[in-house]
């Protein structure tokens, strides 16, 4: 025989009630003492003050647990979160490593951190030394460009989201030029306005840009060309013609084969040795000719994909049409194969943003790198989780803002409704 | 009156299986010729042939005065003088109505946009369904996207329609309204090749049928004598099953 009655609609107006205060009281438990490090229920023996929020929270849970109560918030909560003991476990399990991990977690980030200040000597509290960043923000930013040189790398970069943010607001037919303007035209002023040496700008050899603006610089070019390549080689794997099919695969497997550490290792260190005296490529360029074929290759495969999703009639019905095999891949196909792998490519184009740091291995520094070299500073050495942890933000707010301009256009573009 | 698509002692295998056995097909302009004959038989394969979206291994096909072969250069133009209805409709989903019907004229006859969109909207009008011109396909209820299909291959102002199995893919009460601008079109003087089973479309514009089976066309009749009068067994009991 039960002790007390198995819960059900019919004593909802008492169970419930016990319930949801037994599930407060232990969050609240939880709560006081992660927060003001006082325990509610001191009075208890250590052991059972210990476990005492669990058991209370499991009891309330259990209380409130009612099939069909017809209370819609309440069957909500039991399905989701309440569906059996175990899952009652687990959810308060969750909350209270959640409520515990945040008080020393705002300590570290906030409340005992250091703002203010110029050395590592003023960073006295036992929380982050925001003051690393702020002191070393212009080298993460740039790298070792020159400092009275570095409005050329922001006029660039301004240029860049002026012409960028305008075309979103003009009509479609200037949009065209804007895009034009964007891929062939933009890089390579973008790229002469911060290397220099002509029109009375000062060289900066590509050796001193480092930091933030790196990390765009490589991104940038490498989604520009990686992109078409792929979509090339794509549409190569899957010819008729064996030559080019054959070439496609090799080159892509070839590429996918390699770890993309030893092929900027090699872009950098062995590809010069086989270059004719005298010959020089510089390193930065090596290293993005590198980093794009890697790129294309993953790119490949991915349209790959969105081709081989189209039904046959799609390349049956634009040859009947009469359009040859660049009409059709053009009109037909790549539009609606490429809307189809959109989150492929975005994934892509992640991972490419988030391997650029791996240059650090020929020697040049993007934003990762600069921390990398800051914290081995002596005057500043034992900074890195304050570094990381800003280029694991840094990165993670670029990224995020990739990954949600790929889903609205994936939206905006699509057409079945 | 001179041929416009003949087919001579023509061949083709799927590996080792032969789906078209010794066709011989002429087919003078303005002529409607309907192919009927159990799945399986080679029809789709055959009009596929005409278009050269399957290649043929032996004999010869000519249309409109070129021969379709492996040298041939010009296929795109071919195959831009002959319009081809599918069963499954075919339709770009990634383009309006009007841009799925304007698309070839503007790129493969390269036709100013203002003029292929007129086109586009005359043929539109023509199959009834001008007023969804600027919805997507997958708007539209499956006779309205064949309507759309036929209004496509129109717009290159073909001077051959094939159908292949226009109506198998649609819902009994929409077969009405593509079966209907089908005759429209027939009356119009187009010359087409139809895969169908609606005999009643046959009976009604069909000038010949050809019956078909395991790759070989059996019989060639008007069509007046080829229901009345088939001559081979073949046919009277595939007739005796769809009629």
């Amino acid at each position: 025989m039960n002790l007390i009655a198995k819960p059900s609609k019919d004593n909802i107006k008492t169970y419930v009630p016990v319930g949801l205060s037994l599930v407060s009281l232990s969050i609240l438990d939880v709560f006081v003492y992660a927060f003001f490090n006082f325990n509610l229920m001191g009075f208890l023996p250590s052991q059972l003050s210990y476990f005492l929020p669990l058991i209370l929270g499991f009891i309330g849970f259990y209380l409130i647990r009612i099939e069909f109560s017809g209370v819609r918030s309440l069957d909500v909560l039991n399905k989701n979160i309440n569906s059996n003991n175990f899952n009652a476990l687990l959810t308060l399990f969750t909350i209270f490593i959640i409520i515990k991990s945040i008080p020393p977690m705002l300590d570290w980030f906030i409340l005992e951190a250091n703002f203010v200040g110029n050395s590592k000597d003023d960073c006295t509290g036992d929380g982050a030394c925001w003051v690393f960043i702020k002191v070393w923000f212009n080298r993460f930013m740039y790298g070792l460009y020159p400092d009275a040189e570095q409005w050329r790398i922001n006029t660039a970069f301004l240029i860049l989201f002026a012409v960028v943010g305008v075309s979103f607001f003009v009509s479609e037919k200037l949009k065209k030029y804007f895009i034009l303007f964007l891929v062939f035209v933009f890089p390579f002023l973008g790229i002469k306005l911060i290397s220099g040496g002509s029109f009375g700008l000062e060289y900066v050899e590509s050796a001193a840009w480092g930091g933030l603006s790196l990390t765009f610089i490589i991104s940038a070019f490498a989604i520009l060309f990686c992109f078409p390549i792929g979509v090339i080689l794509a549409l190569g794997r899957r010819s008729s013609l064996p030559a080019i099919k054959y070439i496609s695969i090799g080159f892509i497997e070839l590429w996918r084969g390699v770890p993309l550490i030893t092929v900027l290792f090699m872009s950098a260190v062995m590809f010069p040795m086989f270059l004719p005296d005298g010959t020089f490529i510089d390193k930065l360029i090596r290293v993005l000719i590198a980093i794009t074929l890697f790129e294309a290759a993953y790119m490949a495969e991915v349209v790959r994909g969105g081709l081989q999703a189209l039904p046959k009639g799609q390349y049956e019905a634009a040859k009947s049409l009469g359009m040859g095999y660049w009409r059709m891949n053009a009109l037909i196909i790549l539009p609606q194969a490429l809307k189809l792998v959109i989150p492929g490519i975005a994934n892509t184009l992640l991972a490419l943003v988030k391997d650029t740091p791996l240059i650090f291995v020929v020697g040049l520094m993007e934003l990762a790198g600069m921390i990398g070299l800051a914290k081995t500073n002596p005057k500043w050495l034992g900074m890195a989780m304050e570094g990381y942890v800003f280029a694991g933000l840094v990165f993670w707010v670029i990224c995020y803002a990739m990954s949600r301009y790929s889903q609205n256009l994936e939206k905006k573009l699509s057409t079945e409704r | 009156m001179s041929k416009i698509i003949e087919l001579k002692n023509v061949n083709k295998w799927f590996d080792k299986f032969q789906v078209l056995k010794d066709i011989d097909l002429e087919v003078s302009p303005q002529e409607k010729i309907v192919i009927c004959g159990p799945s399986g038989s080679g029809k789709s394969t055959l009009i596929r042939c005409i278009n050269r979206l399957e290649e043929h291994q032996e004999g010869n096909i000519i249309v409109d005065g070129t021969e379709l072969s492996e040298s041939t250069k010009n296929i795109e133009k071919i195959r831009a003088e002959v319009g081809m209805v599918f069963q499954q409709f075919n339709l770009f989903p990634h383009l309006s109505i009007l841009d799925n019907c304007s698309l070839a004229p503007i790129w493969v006859k390269k036709l100013p946009k203002k003029q292929a969109e007129e086109i586009a909207m005359e043929n539109l009008k023509r199959v009834q369904i001008d007023d969804q011109a600027l919805k997507f396909p997958g708007q539209l209820s499956g006779g309205q996207q064949q309507r759309a299909a036929i209004a496509r291959a129109l717009c290159m102002e073909p001077k051959i329609m094939l159908f292949d199995e226009p109506t198998s893919a649609l819902d009994p009460e929409m077969i009405k309204e593509v079966l209907d601008v089908m005759v429209d079109l027939a009356k119009g003087g187009m010359t087409m090749i139809v895969v169908t089973h609606e005999m009643g479309f046959a009976k009604e514009v069909a000038d010949y049928m050809i019956f078909m089976d395991e790759g070989k066309i059996v019989e060639r009749a008007k069509t007046k004598e080829f229901f009345e009068n088939p001559k081979s067994e073949r046919t009277k009991l595939f007739l005796s099953q769809i009629l």
